[in-house]
């Protein structure tokens, strides 16, 4: 075997390994190989052991039993720097970016270039131009603050910091989930030429068609356990979803009902704010779920914000119930019957030390206290209400809510919202990083919800997901509504079309756009 | 390059205001005080001046690492005592002797003259640095918050002052005070340097107060490159993001024990200065309070976020010179001592909130909470 070529055995082996938290079982006698020149992806649902093997290859955490080689060598990582020196890099799913620091600080932070011992502030500099350039995201200024970027930015940032790193293993856990359509293209493009170069590639997603469209190889997991690793087309879709979760899923998204005609719970005239957003016209009606498309960063978080009284200086209207209100605050949004699952479920969703019951309950105070006091009974009752409607998987509820999957948090904070009765729903892509079967869960309490008569409008990154759950999509471009789509005209094509702003309607857009300059 | 300048000015935006609002201070003092814009002026605002920077710098450094120290002023307190022993100058040096449970040991004796001089300042900044690090380790391995690790190293400190100095006391060699807290020409004539300061090429920086040089040298030579060095960039990471800066593989540990034990150092430098000033060592507790309170009070005028990760002690440094020149207007416009701090409260308030006026300028209201 002396000669054998290096890109065809295995770079990474890891064999026996097994790790248990507090006596609950992460992984189980895990066996696994990985190669250079593949990309290789690792399946599975959250909690089924994906990120503690991306963490004990990274050396975040130490296993309890088992080896690893690399390149033929027995190796042990006591820290990730330990990892990163020898060539094993990952891309957390958690940033690990320092807000407070430059984009060109962040990508140099372990090991800058030096010029008399100190750190070389031109050199540094250009390397990150340079790191960026290879990304293909020269756009973002070396000097801005990390913290000052767009989330889908940051991970662009991430990624470049990887890269600097010069990986001989790269880890790729869920490194996209936050990216923009084009910033994706770059990533596959990036990809595929680390992986001629002859790196190994360890990639985690949970978006399947990203799995098929780069993976090389695929390994599934299943409660600690790897199930089975196969070459690409040797699996359909169904048969992977199936070994994932291990039991059937009757259908990927639950059945529209019929349209008919409902009056509008919540209506927008006009509404414009700062550059983000321009004259947005849009209703939504009692029972309906209307997404929110296009591509990322057009404005479709601004306008739920907008609704949720974040943003000062709107102009135009807003009418719930036909009676127009303007919150200036989320406080004043709930009290009108707004509820809003926002974007970063981690600082702006949860107080991730407070217990389970607690972040359930914060939003709906009011309704379980008598004169200042909360009482508890009527709020143990509330909290394990929710807790069953929702099927969170949870120890008990006085357990931190950071315990939990990522999955069960994102329950938590729609359960929190649900617990507030609330008419109109604003969804701000509550699916990130969640697994299969937890989606398909939100999915279907989705239109539970808009069955009682909510008003739901859903911004999700995923088209699959508009396609599936939406009654009606709005498709934003620019800060402008360019396009509703209903019916048969919800086709993956048409989103695109439209996301893209090359439909029919260009020139109507173009008069508007003159209009407005 | 606009771009990059733009970029520039709107992070370090806190550190423009505080040196406009110092410029603007200054001027107007000036304007009002009778000998205004005279080098006796500068001086004496030197003096008053330059351990409150100390101390603002030494607070600036675990402040960007996320952690508060409240033991600056005892560090300073402590090394001014210890400077009042180790600088007196005495020819033939200084019998050096402890009394514990009423034996008396001697320690040998402290060398005198120009040697004795150097080596005690260098004596008095190495206590400083030890008091810092051992800061530093106990908030590290002891794994305890900073507010309450220095809280209690602070009180040692102050017992160790106090049992160098029940009472106000010791000496300071003369020569060294009247160097050190006057014009660069006094410094000159005082040390033999440059025709005792009559070379001609000098005479245009004669007038420059000599802790204002102290000042922008330590700046220069002791935070810049700590600043631009792996260890200061680590420090700004911990305060920043301390769960990113590990799995950066970040020396963590070594960046918390360093920023404490440079906190240490500048405070020593504080100290020093202080009891060279005084001619005295005086352990007093009210003074090494109202230092600490004084140096966080610096920090945040100075645009360092009390949260960590921005900021910096140059900033710092205008922050201190703000709140001194703040109490130097009591004096011109004889306000009854008694009011002072009623005014020096309130003058605090708007100036800090100055930093707080571009909350009525965000429009995405979840901005402020990031």
């Amino acid at each position: 075997m002396q000669d054998a070529v290096p890109t065809q055995s295995a770079f990474l082996t890891l064999s026996g390994i097994s790790k248990r938290y507090a006596g609950v079982r992460a992984l189980e006698g895990v066996d696994f190989a990985c190669q250079r020149g593949k990309i290789h992806a690792v399946l599975g649902e959250n909690g089924a052991g994906k990120s503690t093997l991306i963490k004990i290859i990274a050396g975040v955490v130490q296993p309890d039993a088992g080896t690893m080689y690399l390149a033929g060598n027995n190796v042990s990582f006591a820290t990730p720097s330990a990892a990163n020196a020898a060539g094993v890099v990952c891309i957390f799913q958690e940033l690990s970016l320092m807000p407070d620091l430059s984009v060109a600080d962040n990508i140099s932070i372990a090991s800058p270039p030096r010029r008399f011992g100190l750190i070389d502030a031109g050199a540094q500099r250009r390397r990150a131009e340079e790191l960026l350039a290879e990304i293909g995201c020269e756009d973002v200024n070396p000097l801005t603050r990390v913290g000052d970027l767009p989330l889908s930015r940051r991970q662009v940032v991430e990624i470049a910091k990887a890269l600097g790193k010069r990986p001989q293993l790269l880890i790729l856990d869920e490194a996209t989930s936050a990216l923009t359509s084009a910033d994706v293209e770059k990533v596959y493009a990036m990809l595929a030429r680390l992986k001629s170069n002859g790196v190994a590639i360890l990639y985690i997603s949970h978006r399947m068609h990203e799995v098929e469209a780069l993976a090389d190889r695929a390994s599934v997991f299943r409660n600690g356990r790897h199930i089975e690793t196969f070459d690409k087309g040797a699996r359909s879709t169904a048969d992977i979803v199936q070994l994932m979760i291990g039991r059937d899923i009757a259908a990927q998204y639950p059945a529209k009902p019929p349209r008919k005609p409902a009056k509008p719970v919540l209506a927008l005239e006009n509404l414009s704010w700062e550059k983000h957003l321009d004259r947005i016209s849009l209703s939504v009606g009692a029972s309906e779920i209307v997404g929110l498309g296009g591509l990322d960063g057009q404005g479709q978080k601004s306008l739920l914000l907008a609704l949720f009284g974040v943003l000062r200086g709107i102009t135009g209207r807003i009418m719930v119930e036909g009676r127009e209100v303007r919150p200036g605050s989320p406080a004043a949004a709930k009290s009108v019957g707004i509820a809003l699952v926002p974007e970063d479920r981690k600082t702006e969703g949860l107080m991730l030390p407070m217990s389970i019951a607690d972040n359930l309950a914060i939003a709906s105070l009011n309704a379980i206290s008598t004169g200042p006091f909360v009482d508890r009974a009527k709020e143990d009752a509330a909290v394990k209400r929710s807790i069953a409607r929702l099927q969170i998987k949870i120890g008990t509820p006085t357990d931190a809510v950071s315990t939990l999957s990522g999955g069960n948090q994102q329950k938590v904070v729609l359960a929190k919202w649900l617990m507030t009765e609330p008419d109109i729903i604003l969804l701000n892509d509550p699916t990130r990083g969640i697994d299969v079967g937890t989606k398909q869960e939100l999915y279907r309490l989705m239109r539970e919800l808009a069955d009682q008569g909510a008003a739901i409008l859903f911004y999700s990154t995923d088209y699959d997901e508009l396609i599936g759950c939406c009654d009606r999509v709005a498709i934003m471009y620019d800060g402008r509504i360019v396009r509703e789509l209903e019916g048969d005209d919800l086709t993956e094509t048409n989103i695109i079309a439209s996301s893209l702003n090359v439909h029919a309607a260009t020139s109507a857009s173009a008069a508007a756009g003159t209009a407005h300059a | 390059m606009l771009e990059d300048i733009a970029i520039r000015a709107r992070q370090n935006i806190g550190l423009v205001t505080a040196i406009l609002l110092f410029c603007i201070f200054y001027l107007l003092y000036n304007l009002a005080h009778p000998r205004g814009f005279s080098s006796a002026v500068l001086v004496q605002n030197g003096d008053e001046i330059f351990a409150l920077a100390m101390l603002a710098m030494a607070q600036t450094v675990p402040v960007l690492a996320s952690g508060l120290d409240l033991s600056v002023g005892a560090v300073m307190t402590m090394v001014a005592c210890f400077a009042s022993y180790l600088l007196t100058g005495t020819a033939g040096g200084t019998p050096l002797h402890v009394e514990i449970f009423g034996l008396d040991l001697g320690l040998g004796t402290f060398p005198g003259g120009i040697t004795g001089i150097l080596l005690g300042i260098a004596v008095c900044l190495a206590i400083g640095a030890l008091a810092g690090f051992i800061n530093g380790c106990v908030v590290v391995y002891g794994r305890i918050q900073p507010i309450i690790a220095t809280l209690a190293t602070g009180a040692v400190y102050i017992g160790i002052a106090l049992f160098l100095r029940p009472t106000p006391g010791g000496k300071i060699d003369e020569d060294l005070n009247w160097a050190l807290t006057n014009s660069l020409g006094d410094f000159a004539s005082t040390v033999h340097i440059l025709d005792d300061g009559a070379a001609a090429w000098f005479a245009p920086f004669a007038w420059i107060p000599v802790p204002f040089v102290l000042l922008a040298l330590i700046a220069l030579l002791v935070w810049v490159p700590f600043r631009r060095s792996v260890l200061g960039r680590a420090v700004y990471a911990v305060g920043s993001a301390e769960g990113a800066a590990y799995m950066s593989g970040l020396p963590i540990e070594r960046a918390k024990i360093a920023a404490f034990t440079l906190a240490g150092f500048f405070a020593g430098c504080g100290g020093l200065f202080l009891a060279i000033q005084t001619s005295s060592g005086n352990a007093d507790i009210p003074q090494a309070g109202a230092y600490t309170l004084n140096s966080i009070a610096s920090v945040v005028i100075g645009g360092t976020s009390l949260l960590g990760g921005t900021g910096s002690a140059i900033g710092s440094i205008f922050g201190a010179m703000i709140l001194r020149v703040i109490s130097f207007f009591f004096r011109i416009f004889d306000i009854a001592p008694l009011l002072q701090p009623l005014f020096e409260g309130l003058i605090l308030l708007a100036a800090v909130s100055i930093g707080a006026l571009r909350v009525l300028r965000v429009r995405n209201t979840l901005e402020l909470f990031r």
